[in-house]
């Protein structure tokens, strides 16, 4: 019988979406996502070494609000595999694989994402003094 | 139980793959090198997101600042290449297409790695 006939896990069109599901998802799509997201941070760190002139250009695009809007977007990625990250290690561990506790540690996940990357950039924002 | 396993296999510890849990490891061990990385690189992009050339180069150019730099750049990009390597390997299937993405994945990781880390130790050598 050829293995291409055997039958395969539920796809993600057949299986009701819930918190554990989606969360496990996002962690992969942030971890793409913030691996392309990486040619920013060399873009801008090759325009500082190359001298003011590329620079200025590279931050002016971070300056705009589409620069900024990516920017605030790569740093909730960038928190959201973080907290989901620290997750992972528990149950690498051996923790939480209770469903009360997986569905606590999941909230928790959100809302440390949320708001580590409203107080980065609340932070960022009062040191670059446009607070 | 008696194991079927011989006691040199046991010894090494390497499955039918021929590799142990290196990929696994290293991983995690990535991870865990991350958390406070990532933590402080964060706030430091936000707060330098506003800043002149001038101010960015001082703060690369700082010893400490350039370590860390380069530590972060070359946890972030192994990291990144265990990851999506993982993630070609669960999606692409048939040989050529996952072989040349696999490899594909690698090349890109490491140009990024070292260019991003070459672009800080020249500011940090040249100021």
């Amino acid at each position: 019988m050829p293995l291409a006939e055997r039958p395969l896990s539920p796809h993600l069109q057949v299986y009701r979406p819930q918190l554990t599901s989606v969360l496990s998802f996002l962690h992969r799509m942030t971890g793409v996502a913030l691996a392309i997201g990486t040619l920013l941070l060399v873009w801008w760190l090759a325009a500082a070494a190359s001298g003011p002139d590329s620079f200025a250009a590279a931050q002016s695009l971070i300056g705009s609000i589409v620069g900024r809007l990516l920017l605030f977007g790569w740093t909730f990625a960038l928190f959201y595999h973080l907290a989901n990250g620290i997750r992972h290690l528990f149950w690498d561990a051996g923790y939480g694989y209770e469903l009360t506790t997986a569905y606590r540690t999941g909230w928790l996940v959100v809302i440390a994402a949320v708001g580590l990357a409203v107080l980065t950039w609340l932070l960022g924002y009062a040191a670059g003094g446009a607070l | 139980m008696n194991s079927l396993r011989s006691a040199l296999g046991r010894a090494r510890g390497l499955g039918s793959a021929k590799e142990g849990v290196e990929h696994w490891w290293a991983q995690r061990v990535t991870a865990v090198a991350l958390v406070p990385l990532v933590l402080w690189l964060a706030y430091s992009i936000a707060r330098l997101s506003f800043a002149g050339h001038a101010a960015v180069i001082a703060w690369i150019a700082q010893p400490w600042v350039a370590i860390a730099l380069v530590l972060t750049l070359f946890a972030t990009f192994y990291h990144a290449k265990l990851g999506l390597q993982v993630v070609i390997e669960d999606y692409v299937h048939g040989g050529f297409a996952k072989h040349a993405m696999l490899l594909l994945n690698t090349f890109a990781m490491f140009v990024l790695g070292a260019g991003s880390i070459f672009a800080v130790l020249k500011i940090a050598f040249q100021g």
